[in-house]
């Protein structure tokens, strides 16, 4: 438990005295439940920086692989290696946000100021991380009592609050109104041109277009593509992502 | 049958009298009531909430067993908590030198060993079920393990404050344990149960009466404040 805390000391000293997290590489990983197939035998490589937007059918296992990526599952079989190192050893320098936002029974601003606590660093900086994401009027409001989007804005102050090298994102702006989407999306792509290399799972066919450098296309527990956005949505590669983009079931 | 209802209404009367009165007699069994039952909770809760915190999120052989016990012993008969200790502190036990029994601390640690069973399950209830929840965000943040038992304990510091309650009900309105360890002396070991139990079979009903219903009084009111602890929670989004 104490190395948590001379990584928090660490990233205070800077990041650039630690060996980079990217690239990724995964290689033949494997999910399974019981009978259940999750992933397959995924194999994919991430450069070091950008936005990455992962996108497949609900049930494709998108969630799952953020999880695994995270360090927070383990894989059945295969592996995912972070610049050489396990997902497990690295979970405190990336932040996920969820897809349904596990929020504290406190205030909003209590909400970040208990991370920023335990990780060790400066909670001066609660207000202005509301700020950031335009929750300042509601600091001293029960957290639980956000709407869905203020929820999520919150979460993704929280993750940002950890300072992390990678950001992993499931799907932040499921069901949430068109301004509060732009403003997520503004806050993550600020995130990204400070350095933040941004991991992002989304079904929202405009969003890719305007946030992802490239996208990974899950289907059947396997990247099925793997190209730049542009081609990606120009002239999909492969005949499910193309069922996907037309709107299709693919069974 | 006629004279024994006359009886009783008139010990009714007396005891409304007394209660009023403020009688300092009764007044003094309250308060011992209230000192012994109250300390014994807050020394359950020191032990109780830490030992429920950590079987609720640990992982560890002999789990089950341990909640096995840990349920059992909430059932624990008052009277043999009492004889437990009594054995302990009789001049022949091994912690006979104290000199504790029949004093209001033999009652504390009575009641003591008697509720902290209920204050360990109960809240490791509680703990689990809000770790559940919590659990996959804490570990995506890195907590370490104290730092979750202290946030767990502080987001479910409503329920927990109605887990201590419960103990707290359970604890004042025990008779077993302290009578055996106490010996109901007056001036010195005499609480509202050991009291009742004792005019009751002495033909005093007046006092009994009286002090059966700040009994009741205080049954009454420690389920009140449950019921607004949980609406004040409940309220604020906090359960
Ligand atoms: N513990 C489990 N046991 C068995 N199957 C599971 C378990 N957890 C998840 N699954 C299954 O794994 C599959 C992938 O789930 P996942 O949540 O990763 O999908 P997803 O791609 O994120 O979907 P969505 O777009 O709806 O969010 C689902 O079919 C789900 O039912
Ligand atoms: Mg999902």
């Amino acid at each position: 438990m104490s190395d948590v805390g001379a990584m928090t000391i660490a990233s205070a000293a800077g990041a650039a005295s630690r060996p980079a997290l990217l690239p990724l590489s995964v290689r033949d990983l494997v999910l399974r439940f019981g009978n259940t197939i999750v992933l397959d035998g995924l194999n994919l490589d991430l450069g070091a920086t950008g936005c990455t937007m992962i996108m497949g059918f609900n049930g494709s296992g998108k969630t799952l692989f953020l999880k695994l990526l995270h360090g927070l599952m383990q894989p059945t079989a295969g592996c995912v290696s972070w610049g050489g190192l396990q997902p497990a050893e690295v979970t405190a320098r990336q932040a996920l946000v969820f897809q349904k936002p596990v929020l504290l029974r406190r205030s909003v601003a209590a909400n970040l100021d208990f991370v920023l606590r335990s990780r060790g660093k400066d909670r001066a900086r609660t207000g202005a991380l509301l700020d950031h994401v335009g929750l300042a009027r509601k600091a001293d409001q029960p957290a639980r009592l956000l709407s869905g989007g203020e929820a999520q804005r919150l979460a993704l102050a929280r993750a940002l609050a950890t300072d992390p090298e990678v950001l992993l994102l499931d799907e932040p702006t499921a069901s949430l109104d068109p301004a509060s989407v732009l403003a997520i999306e503004q806050i993550v792509s600020e995130a990204r041109a400070r350095g933040t290399r941004i991991i992002f799972v989304t079904h929202d066919m405009g969003q890719a277009r305007r946030m992802a450098d490239d996208i990974v296309f899950l289907h059947n527990g396997r990247v099925a593509e793997h190209s730049a956005a542009t081609d990606f949505f120009s002239e999909p590669r492969s005949e499910t992502a193309r069922h996907y983009l037309n709107g299709r079931i693919v069974v | 049958m006629g004279n024994i209802l006359q009886g009783v209404g008139d010990a009714l009367g007396l005891a409304i009298q007394l209660v009023l009165s403020g009688d300092p007699d009764l007044l003094e069994i309250v308060f011992l009531s209230l000192r012994v039952s109250l300390t014994a909770t807050a020394f359950a809760c020191l032990v109780g909430l830490p030992v429920g915190a950590l079987v609720a999120i640990g992982r560890f052989r002999g789990r089950n067993g341990v909640l096995i016990v840990m349920n059992a012993l909430m059932g624990l008969p008052p009277v043999v908590v009492g004889l437990l200790v009594y054995l302990h502190l009789s001049r022949s036990g091994p912690l006979g030198f104290l000199g504790l029994l029949y004093t209001p601390a033999a009652m504390i640690i009575a009641q003591t060993i008697l509720i902290a069973p209920i204050v360990a399950a109960l809240s490791r209830q509680v703990l689990e079920d809000l770790h559940m929840e919590y659990s996959e965000q804490f570990r995506s943040l890195c907590l370490t393990r104290l730092q979750t038992i202290r946030a767990l304990l502080w987001d479910a510091r409503y329920s927990l404050l109605t887990v201590g309650l419960a103990g707290f009900g359970r604890a004042v309105a025990e008779v077993g344990a302290v009578i055996i360890v106490g010996g109901n002396i007056d001036h010195l070991t005499r609480v509202m149960t050991t009291a009742i139990a004792l005019e009751t079979s002495k033909g005093d009903l007046a006092l009994a009466l009286a002090l059966g219903l700040i009994l009741l009084i205080i049954a009454l009111g420690v389920n009140a404040a449950v019921q607004s602890v949980r609406m004040t929670a409940a309220r604020q989004a906090y359960v």
